[in-house]
Parts: structure tokens; C-alpha cells; sequence
């Protein structure tokens, strides 16, 4: 893989309605045709973060104040979304928002939006190849699939668009552990097979370190570390705050004060 | 029995005019939540354009029919551009006040240029167009509106269903975050479908010219007209706009003939109360797919 | 007893502070100036012309502050209060000319009247929410309007009815000025009843379900009880409203009670301000004022010398200036008048330091 950088977060600032402030000085950096994954708990401003990259921030009323966001070396800070994903960055939103009165081949062909009027078949066929029950229910309304499905679906969807750069905001949620474990394999294997560059946003911490290559941890607005994915694995704070075991190994108790103080310090 | 089916058939000619009147406005509607109250002024200013140039510039129909038609497309587009873009985010009421606005302004230019005065179209359906049934007649206007309406119908049936631009508006109606975040020009979507609706709105304004003649007043009437049809079939559903159109002819129809033509304006309305109580969204609306 | 000023900032520790009518004395002192200049100094220098166009906007300010308890406090879209005021205004000039009730249970019977009508095409708030609620009041709206004209042995039809004179105690309201005097009393205390519907618990319930119905609920707050009383209230405004104007004018038709006039009152609390009552007293005599410049202007136009063929044609444009004025208030300040007061307001307070 080349060593190329594809996203440049730069201490971006985001502030909703302009009063409430969500992101105080984000910096990421993503490589070309890598998996990064993006760790945090509730309210840590991961969606945020995203948003902010794929110009999903204005229908919420928010905005980069600060910093500067480039996707091979265009800004695209405050962009609509219209242009963004016109440049090959696609989210793919939290909680899988279906079109729940479209058919499911219907759903695939929105994502042909970005280069409207161009063949789509070939691409119809490359998400049927990776997830072949989807096509099982090519003229399903989408409104009746099951989670796992629509996972698929929304994932899909987004391949329809050719991405550069895909932001996938929790795959896992809500989803029997056999089926986290299919959709990850399945991104590796888009990942792989396609050289989209991933961010990928988990609350599953194992599973996202698992396939991502390098990894950031987000407290309260900001990073709070970052390194290699295998190294994060590795890390005894991360093992104990997001993997849920202890530096040994054991399961957690909560007699473990100190665990709480030590967090702490990351605030 | 005669003068009933008579009147069946003149009721569901009407009620194809109404349908297509409500479809313009549904596709509004689903789009971008607005209830467009300038929808009569819409059909007006399509019949006016069609006269103009069939009559005062003595065109041949079919290029009347290009013209009026390309022209309200635009119109709409126009007007989505103009004054509905910089309302985007502000509350539902004042939109719709907008639309209220824009109304007045249209009717008052037109009562400007053509007075309150009815006008005629020249009679260009071809004669073979009036069917003979035993002893019903169906005169050729109301064979037009059929077959205007049934090839409308299927024009946009087939580019909600088939055509990529149609599922992007379909897909903006369902979920407009998920939308954005494919990269679906929602703002092309919104004026589009203002061009479509103004479009429509045109085709539905020169039949009713046909069927009653041109009179700004009349017209605009019916954009009041379409608002118990389409809540009658629920406010989404564009079968039910079809649905709700056919019930509300035939039943206008019905009531002018047995009991008088003044209770005509009102029954629908009466009916529209009566449905709201028993089914409150509609004999069609969307039965929302709740999942959790 | 201690002067209050204002402080700056919110320093209230109360909720009774919260809930007062008036932040400061010099408030009271303001509105007591006002209704002072309102009763003693303008029925004396505006002229007949100026008494009678207040007159209206008295009239209509009465039921645009009632529709805003409906559509700004409560969220529920009326678009058959022109009716309503309809209703007011038959059921006073009915009882008035046909059995001979008084002015003043003539005008309350008219607002107690309207209120059951709006109570019934409330009922469907119940189960209806939004935009179907909208519509069920515009089916209300022609329902009525159809009554008016076609219930000829009660309505009198087209002709309408002609009211007696309107005696008040004894004395006979004859000129603009005396009216002028009765509707402002009202005006006033309309207002004011309006004023504390809305700082006490049941404005607190309306606005609780404007904001969220579903939460409301979940608090606890009944909300079909309360969007009904929301309706009854304002059907009551409108109503009373309504038989003022039928006193007032001496004679009514189903004419005026259009859709129209539905639209009109909404233009007058959206360009006032939805959800503020002094709004509504502007955006009321925002709209009288257009309205009636702009006859003014098409009447002045029709008999200027050499117009006179053209004349005709000018008048819909009247109808063109109207929507104008509203599409462009829309666009550049939809907050309405009530924001533009307040803007002008608070750079008096702060001047010369706006910041």
C-alpha cells in the first residue's frame, strides 16, 4: 500500500447552533487504502467527527469553527455534502437509515446519486458478489429487512457510489456477535479487495481494532490516544476501558478503584 | 339508470382532473412536507400560457402544448429557486403563509393582464373522440380527461419507478439525512419536484379549460378543491390521491345532479369531516414502518 | 415599596419575578402612558377617517391575539377562523335584530356562540395531529361560509341582516367615536385576559404541547383537554370579535367571512409574530393599514384623468402588492414585527454602547 495520506483532520472545532461545542481540537490523519478506527464512549463526538468530514454537519445546525479538513489536498471544511460526496467520501449513518419505501435495489441505485446517469449493472453485481443475501431480496421494501440486513444494505448502498474514502459510523450496533463478525470480515474484505480507504467508528472496540490498522481513542471532544491498532490492543487503559478486561486479563470489578481515577486523567 | 351512469361517467371524468390536480400537489408534499396553497394559481397560470399562444398567437396545438408545458416547467423551477429556497429551515407554517403569499401575487397578476373575464380554448379534439354507448353519450372532453389522465398517470408511474432522477425523489421523501449523505442533490430534488407539480398543474389547468372555459377565479377555486381529495386518500399516497380524486367527481357529480349544483361545493368538504373523525390519516395515508 | 429597574441580566430568584406582567415600574409607567395617549389624546386628532381604520384594527387585533393563543401558543394550524369570526358576527346580529337581545349579552353571546362552533371542529384534534388538523379546520371553514349563504331563513342569504342601532346602558352608540371607545375597552381588556392566559398554568400547558404534544402528555398535562379549551379560547376571541364588527358596521353579508379573511388573520400573526401578543396587535394593523392604503390607492388611481380606462385593470394588482408583501416579510424577517420591536427596543436601551 502506499504510504500516501488521503484524509487530514486539522484541530477542527465544532459547534452546534453556535453555542454548544462538541469537538475541541480534533486531529486525525488517514492513509490511503487504510483502516482507521475511531474508539470512544457516548457522547465522546465520533458522529461529529464524521459529519464533520462528510458535510452532514449543516442539516444539523453545526459547524467547523476552527482547523481544517483535506481529502487529497482539497479543503473541504463546510462543504455541502453534494460536493463532498461528490470527491469519493461517503458515510454511511448511524442506526442504518433505510429508505424504508424503496425496494432494496431501489435503495442500491440512490447511491448511484454522485454520478448520476452513468451505467450502474456492473456495480449492482459487485454488492450482490460480496453480499449475495441482498440480492435474495432485491424487491423487498427495505422497510421489512432485519438489522443485519439492513446493515448490508446501507453498506452496499455506499459501495454503489465508487467511495474513496468510506466513513461507516457503527456497523456493530444492535447486531448479534456471528453478524458483527460477517459485516467486519466483509469490510476487510472491501477494504482489501477495493482500496477504499476506511474510518470506522465502533463502540465494539475488539472487533474494529481486529481489522484497523491504526487506531484513535476520543474522550469528551478529544483525542486521547492513538497508535497502532495492534498497539492499542495492547494498551492497559484501552483493555480496560473499551475492551473490558483488566491489565491481566481477568474480567473487571468494580472494586477496581483506582481503574476510575485513571481514566481520569485522560479528561 | 341512464341519466346515473351519465352521471358516473361525467363524475369519474372529473374525478381523473381532480387526481391529477392532487398529484402535482402530493408530489410537493411528499418532497418537502409543504402544502402548497398557490396550487390553483399553478393550474391557472398553465391554462392562461395555453391560450395565449393556441389563441392570441394562433399557434398550431401541439407546439401550444411544448410550450405550455416546458414553460410551466420552468416556472416551477423558478419559483422552488426564487422564493422557496431561502425559506429552508424555517418553520412549516411560515412556508406554507409563503405559498399563501405567492398565491395572491399570481392571482393578481393574472386578474391584471386577463381581468376577471372567462375565456375559450378553440375546439381542437377531433370528433371521434365522443363515444355512443346505447343511449349514454360520453362527449369528447371527457374522453380526453381519461386518456390525458391514464397516459399521465403512466408517464410518472414509470419515472417514480424506474428512473434514477425518480427514485433520488423518492428517496429524498423517505429519509433526507440518508439522502445528503449519498450525495443526493436534495435542493435539485425540492426544485424539481416544484417543476414537475407546476407541470402537471398545467396539464390539469387546460383540461378544466376545455371542460369550463378559462376564468382566473374558477380556477383558483380548484386548487382549494384538491385539498379534500388528497387528505381523503391520505396526505403521501399518490394511489390514494388517484383514489380519493375518482370519489370526490363522482360523488360532486352525483350530488348536483339528484339534489342541487350548490350543494356541490360543499360535500366534499363534509365528507373530508366525516372521513377525518372515522380514519384519521386518510383512506391511504402511509401506515408508517415503525421499527425500533 | 422598592423602584424596580431592569438589571442587567436575569437575576430573577422567584418564579412569582419570572411570572410578572411587568419587569420593571417603568413598564407599568409605559402602559400607563399608553393607555392614556390610546383613550384621551387619539380619538381627538386622528380624524373620522383615522377613528374609523383604527376602529378595525381594534377589531382585528381582538382576533389575531386569539388566534395566536391557538397557532403560536398551542401549534394547532386554524385555517377557519374567518368563519369563526363569521359565527360571532351573525349569532350578535341575529339576537340582536330577531329577538332583540342588547349590545352587550348581543356581543358576548356572539364570542360564548363562536366557541362552541370552534369547539366542534376541534373535536377532531383529538385524534388528528398537524396538517390533517389543518384541513379539517378548512373543511370548517367552507362548511360554514356554505351555512351562511344557503340557511336563508336564519342568515337571511346574500342580503344579510341589517342590525339595529347598538345601545350601550341607554346610550346610543352613534358616531366612530363612541365605538372607538368600546372596542378599545375591550381591546384592552382582551389583552390583557390574554397576557395572563398565557403566564399562568394553562399557557404553560399550550405551549408545553406546541413544543412537544407527546412530551406534554408524558408530564402529565391532558392535551386533548387542553388544545379544546386552546380552541374554545380562541373561537371566543374570534367570535367576540366577529360581533363587534357586525355591531359596528350595522349591517352584515356572508361576504367578508371568506377564506380570505382565514388567510388574513394568519398573514397578521405570522408578519406580527407568532407566539407574542403585542405581535398580534402589529401584524393586525400592519395588515388593516395595507389593506386600506391600497384601496386607497387603486380608488385614487381609478380617478385620476386619463386612467380612468386603465383603472380597472389596476385594482387586482392590489391583490399582487398584498401576497408581495408578505412573501417578502417572510423571507427577510420571519420572526415578524414583534422581533423588528424588539431589535429597536433593546438598541434604545443599549445605545450608545450595542454591545
Amino acid at each position: 500500500m502506499e504510504d500516501k495520506v488521503a484524509l487530514l483532520v486539522n484541530n477542527i472545532s465544532v459547534v452546534y447552533h453556535d453555542v454548544i461545542q462538541v469537538l475541541k481540537g480534533v486531529s486525525l490523519e488517514v492513509k490511503k487504502g487504510e483502516i482507521v478506527s475511531l474508539l470512544g464512549s457516548n457522547g465522546a463526538g465520533k458522529t461529529t467527527t464524521l459529519r464533520a468530514i462528510s458535510g452532514l454537519l449543516k442539516p444539523e445546525n453545526g459547524r467547523v469553527t476552527e482547523g481544517s479538513i483535506t481529502f487529497d489536498g482539497k479543503q473541504i471544511h463546510n462543504e455541502p455534502p453534494e460536493v463532498i460526496t461528490r470527491l469519493g467520501i461517503i458515510q454511511v449513518l448511524e442506526g442504518r437509515v433505510p429508505f424504508k419505501y424503496l425496494t432494496v435495489e431501489e435503495n442500491l441505485r440512490v447511491g448511484t446519486a454522485t454520478r448520476w446517469g452513468k451505467p450502474y449493472k456492473e456495480d449492482l453485481e459487485l454488492v450482490y458478489h460480496y453480499f449475495p443475501r441482498l440480492k435474495e431480496l432485491r424487491n423487498r421494501l427495505a422497510g421489512y429487512l432485519s438489522g443485519g440486513e439492513l446493515q448490508m444494505l446501507v453498506i452496499g448502498r455506499a459501495l454503489m457510489a465508487h467511495p474513496k474514502l468510506l466513513l461507516l459510523d457503527e456497523p456493530s450496533l444492535g447486531l448479534a456477535p456471528f453478524l458483527v463478525k460477517e459485516i467486519f470480515d466483509i469490510v476487510k474484505k472491501i477494504n482489501e479487495e477495493q482500496g477504499t480507504t476506511i474510518v470506522l467508528v465502533e463502540q465494539n472496540a475488539n472487533m474494529a481494532l481486529n481489522i484497523a490498522t491504526y487506531g484513535y481513542v476520543m474522550e469528551n471532544g478529544k483525542i486521547v490516544m492513538e497508535g497502532k491498532a495492534k498497539d492499542l490492543k495492547e494498551n492497559p487503559d484501552v483493555k480496560e476501558f473499551y475492551l473490558g478486561t483488566t491489565a491481566k486479563g481477568t474480567i473487571k470489578s468494580y472494586k477496581d478503584v483506582k481503574a476510575y481515577k485513571r481514566r481520569k486523567r485522560w479528561l | 339508470m341512464d341519466f346515473f351512469l351519465q352521471l358516473l361517467i361525467q363524475g369519474l371524468s372529473i374525478g381523473c382532473l381532480y387526481a391529477i390536480a392532487a398529484l402535482g400537489f402530493v408530489m410537493i408534499f411528499k418532497s418537502s412536507s409543504i402544502l402548497n396553497f398557490a396550487h390553483g394559481e399553478l393550474l391557472a397560470i398553465g391554462a392562461y400560457i395555453f391560450l395565449v399562444i393556441s389563441v392570441w398567437l394562433n399557434l398550431p396545438i401541439y407546439l401550444a402544448f411544448i410550450v405550455t408545458f416546458v414553460g410551466s416547467f420552468f416556472l416551477g423551477f423558478v419559483i422552488e429557486r426564487l422564493f422557496l429556497r431561502p425559506m429552508i429551515g424555517e418553520a412549516l407554517i411560515e412556508v406554507i403563509m409563503l405559498t399563501v403569499g405567492l398565491a395572491a401575487m399570481f392571482k393578481g397578476l393574472l386578474l391584471f393582464i386577463f381581468s376577471g373575464n372567462t375565456y375559450v380554448y378553440p375546439n381542437f379534439l377531433p370528433a371521434g373522440l365522443t363515444i355512443k354507448i346505447g343511449n349514454i353519450t360520453v362527449s369528447s372532453v371527457y374522453t380526453a380527461t381519461f386518456l390525458a389522465t391514464i397516459i399521465f398517470l403512466i408517464v410518472f408511474g414509470l419515472f417514480f419507478k424506474y428512473s434514477s432522477q425518480g427514485i433520488y425523489m423518492r428517496s429524498v421523501a423517505d429519509s433526507q439525512t440518508a439522502a445528503l449523505s449519498l450525495g443526493v442533490n436534495v435542493r435539485r430534488v425540492f426544485a424539481l419536484s416544484w417543476a414537475i407539480a407546476s407541470l402537471v398543474c398545467a396539464m390539469s389547468g387546460i383540461v378544466l379549460g376545455i371542460l369550463n372555459g378559462i376564468n382566473v377565479h374558477d380556477l383558483s377555486k380548484m386548487g382549494l378543491k384538491v385539498f379534500p381529495v388528497v387528505i381523503l386518500g391520505g396526505l403521501e399516497s399518490i394511489l390514494g390521491a388517484i383514489i380519493g380524486g375518482l370519489i370526490i367527481g363522482v360523488i360532486e357529480t352525483l350530488v348536483s345532479g339528484y339534489f342541487s349544483t350548490s350543494l356541490r361545493d360543499v360535500v366534499a368538504y363534509v365528507i373530508l369531516v366525516i372521513i377525518l373523525m372515522i380514519k384519521p390519516y386518510g383512506l391511504f395515508g402511509l401506515v408508517e414502518i415503525e421499527r425500533v | 415599596m422598592k423602584l424596580r429597574l431592569r438589571p442587567c441580566g436575569n437575576y430573577k430568584e422567584k418564579y412569582i419575578e419570572e411570572l410578572a406582567i411587568f419587569e420593571t415600574d417603568f413598564g407599568r409607567l409605559w402602559t400607563l402612558i399608553g393607555l392614556i395617549i390610546l383613550f384621551l389624546v387619539i380619538p381627538f386628532v386622528v380624524g373620522s377617517y383615522g377613528i374609523y381604520i383604527l376602529n378595525h384594527v381594534g377589531i382585528y387585533a381582538i382576533a389575531a391575539v386569539g388566534l395566536n393563543i391557538l397557532i403560536g401558543f398551542t401549534g394547532q394550524i386554524s385555517l377557519g377562523h374567518g368563519a369563526f369570526f363569521g359565527v360571532g358576527a351573525y349569532t350578535a346580529a341575529i339576537l340582536m335584530s330577531k329577538v332583540g337581545f342588547p349590545f352587550i349579552p348581543a356581543v358576548i353571546a356572539g364570542g360564548v356562540v363562536t366557541a362552541f362552533v370552534g369547539l366542534i371542529f376541534g373535536i377532531p384534534s383529538s385524534r388528528l395531529k398537524h396538517l390533517y388538523l389543518t384541513i379539517s379546520t378548512l373543511a370548517g371553514q367552507f362548511i360554514l361560509e356554505y351555512i351562511f349563504v344557503h340557511w336563508k331563513s336564519l342568515t337571511g342569504g346574500t342580503e344579510g341582516i341589517i342590525l339595529p342601532k347598538s345601545t350601550i346602558f341607554g346610550y346610543t352608540l352613534k358616531s366612530d367615536r363612541a365605538f372607538f371607545y368600546v372596542i378599545f375597552v375591550c381591546f384592552v381588556l382582551f389583552l390583557w385576559i390574554a397576557k395572563n392566559i398565557i403566564r399562568t398554568r394553562y399557557g404553560r400547558a399550550f405551549i408545553a404541547i406546541r413544543d412537544n404534544d407527546q412530551a406534554a402528555e408524558g408530564m402529565g398535562i391532558p392535551i386533548f383537554k387542553y388544545k379544546l379549551l386552546s380552541f374554545g379560547i380562541s373561537s371566543f376571541y374570534a367570535g367576540f370579535a366577529g360581533a363587534l364588527w357586525a355591531a359596528y358596521m350595522g349591517s352584515i353579508t356572508p361576504e367578508p367571512f371568506t377564506f380570505i379573511l382565514s388567510l388574513e388573520f394568519i398573514a397578521m400573526i405570522i408578519i406580527g409574530g407568532l407566539g407574542s401578543i403585542t405581535g398580534s396587535v402589529f401584524g393586525a394593523t400592519f395588515i388593516t393599514l395595507i389593506n386600506e392604503m391600497l384601496s386607497q390607492l387603486a380608488a385614487y388611481l381609478m380617478n385620476l384623468k386619463g386612467l380612468a380606462g386603465v383603472a380597472m385593470t389596476i385594482a387586482p394588482l392590489r391583490e399582487f402588492f398584498f401576497g408581495l408583501i408578505i412573501v417578502l416579510f417572510l423571507i427577510f424577517e420571519p420572526r415578524g414585527l414583534a422581533e423588528v420591536w424588539r431589535i429597536v427596543k433593546s438598541s434604545f436601551k443599549l445605545w450608545p454602547f450595542s454591545y
